[in-house]
């Protein structure tokens, strides 16, 4: 499963950071950064983001 | 438990019904819903929606739902020996689980409903009227600078429409954010051209039909063409009054999300024990916690449920500025204003008895985060004891939300 972000979309307003911490962080910049191939636990979490994106800028691809 | 009714078809209970897919349930979902619409965004409606009608709100992932849904028409009563939700004369809906999500509904200004002119800004419909009558180019008033007040001010002001805010408060976002962080609201509000009326109550409204004068309390009459009227919100539980449940200031819930066995609640609507606050009920209107309510919701049904103490957190747009939070802030708590820079960001933490319950800032998002994995571990110690008679925490049904409580944004 994959994650992808559109970080042309994304405002940095950091849900998914609290939804999916494991997955999404902000670096020193605060710009996004992600890993975009997280394990199957992090699966619910990482959706759980996806929806929390006040942007809609998280993109989920299933296997 | 075959058959789930959810009462209220907006964020919460659409991550409920999702929530309960994912987790198997195969039986039947009813979605009762008082707007004609399918769920959508609320975020966007004091924001890009009023600047740009291409903005597309509906939330994704309703048709995969294999629900039925009842819109159009509002939950009117709850029958719990009998498991029905009525729905005024049409049929009633009969349940096994019952999900409350109702929501909150705007506060009116008494007395000015009968002219045009005069709005409310909480669902889509209303949204789509407001973006109508903006393309009059109308000088507008604004009543109440809370965080919709504020934004809806911010927005109007981005299409250089007049804009007179009034607020009661001595600034704006005095209570949610404390009088510090007020302040600088108030200053981006002048900065940005608004007419800021402080310490004043809009007391009337005269007109031919539609809205010509709105008058303060202080005899001030201002010209206007359109009155908004932002001042909070009630949760919806009318529908609810006599049917057995607690109700406090919204739905009251435990620890799970429960409000009676198989009937959870979740949203804008539910009043949950937060432990980051020693067990104080907390109603909390935000996006992100309608979400985790929502789904939570879900689990709680399903006998799945851990408890559960999500840490709140909000965002709103001000011209360019974005101020966002987590846990709890409020004039209630000892407000620190730890950072502040010229450009305008800031970073404040909240405090009570000695012990960080929350933080708002503008800019400083990677602070943001931290405090927020601070408070997620905070909340899963155990709770304080009260210390003494400040203390908010207190046997059931004498806890407050008031004026320390979350008041939120959409």
């Amino acid at each position: 499963m994959r994650v992808r972000v559109d970080l042309t979309l994304c405002q940095t307003h950091a849900q998914c950071v609290f939804a999916a911490p494991e997955v999404f962080a902000l670096d020193d910049d605060d710009e996004l950064v992600y890993d975009a191939t997280p394990g199957d636990a992090s699966w619910p979490a990482v959706e759980q983001a996806a929806r929390a994106c006040p942007v809609q800028a998280i993109f989920l691809d299933g296997d | 438990m075959r058959r789930v009714a959810i009462a209220g078809a907006g964020l919460a209970g659409l991550t409920a019904a999702q929530e309960l897919r994912r987790l198997g349930h195969d039986g039947e979902i009813s979605m009762i819903g008082a707007e004609r619409h399918r769920p959508y965004r609320r975020p966007p409606l004091s924001k890009e929606y009023l600047l740009d009608d291409t903005t597309d709100v509906a939330l994704a992932g309703t048709d995969e739902l294999s629900a039925t849904w009842l819109l159009g028409h509002p939950a009117t009563g709850l029958d719990l020996a009998g498991r029905r939700v009525r729905r005024g004369a049409l049929p009633p809906v009969p349940f096994d689980a019952l999900v409350i999500a109702t929501g909150v509904r705007a506060r009116t200004l008494p007395g000015a409903g009968e002219l045009r002119g005069v709005v409310t800004l909480r669902g889509l419909d209303d949204a789509l009227a407001l973006r109508a009558a903006l393309a009059g180019r109308p000088r507008v008033v604004v009543a109440g600078a809370g965080f919709l007040g504020s934004e809806v001010a911010a927005t109007l002001r981005a299409l250089d429409l007049p804009v007179t805010l009034v607020e009661p408060d001595s600034v704006p976002l005095r209570r949610p954010l404390g009088e510090q962080v007020g302040a600088i609201v108030a200053g981006l509000h002048r900065a940005h051209g608004v007419d800021l009326r402080l310490g004043r109550r809009v007391a009337g409204v005269t007109g031919a039909g539609r809205v010509e004068r709105v008058h303060l309390d202080d005899g001030t009459a201002l010209p206007a063409d359109l009155l908004v009227v932002a001042l909070g919100a009630e949760p919806e539980t009318e529908w609810l009054r006599g049917c057995g449940l607690r109700l406090d200031h919204g739905v009251v819930v435990d620890h799970l999300g429960l409000a009676a066995p198989r009937v959870a609640a979740a949203g804008d609507v539910a009043r949950r024990p937060s432990a980051l606050l020693g067990g104080e009920l907390v109603r909390v209107e935000h996006h992100g916690n309608a979400l985790e309510q929502g789904a939570q919701a879900a689990r709680a049904l399903l006998g799945v449920a851990a408890p559960f103490d999500p840490v709140p957190s909000f965002w709103c747009h001000l011209y360019g500025h974005r101020l966002q939070s987590v846990g709890f802030t409020g004039a209630g708590y000892d407000l620190r204003l730890v950072t502040r820079e010229p450009d305008g960001r800031f970073f404040a933490e909240y405090h009570r008895d000695g012990r960080l319950v929350g933080a708002v800032t503008a800019g400083f998002v990677r602070r943001l985060t931290a405090c927020r994995r601070l408070l997620d571990e905070e909340s899963r110690q155990p709770p304080m004891p009260p210390s003494g008679p400040s203390s908010m925490t207190g046997p059931p049904g004498t806890t407050s939300q008031g004026a320390t409580g979350p008041v939120a944004t959409r």
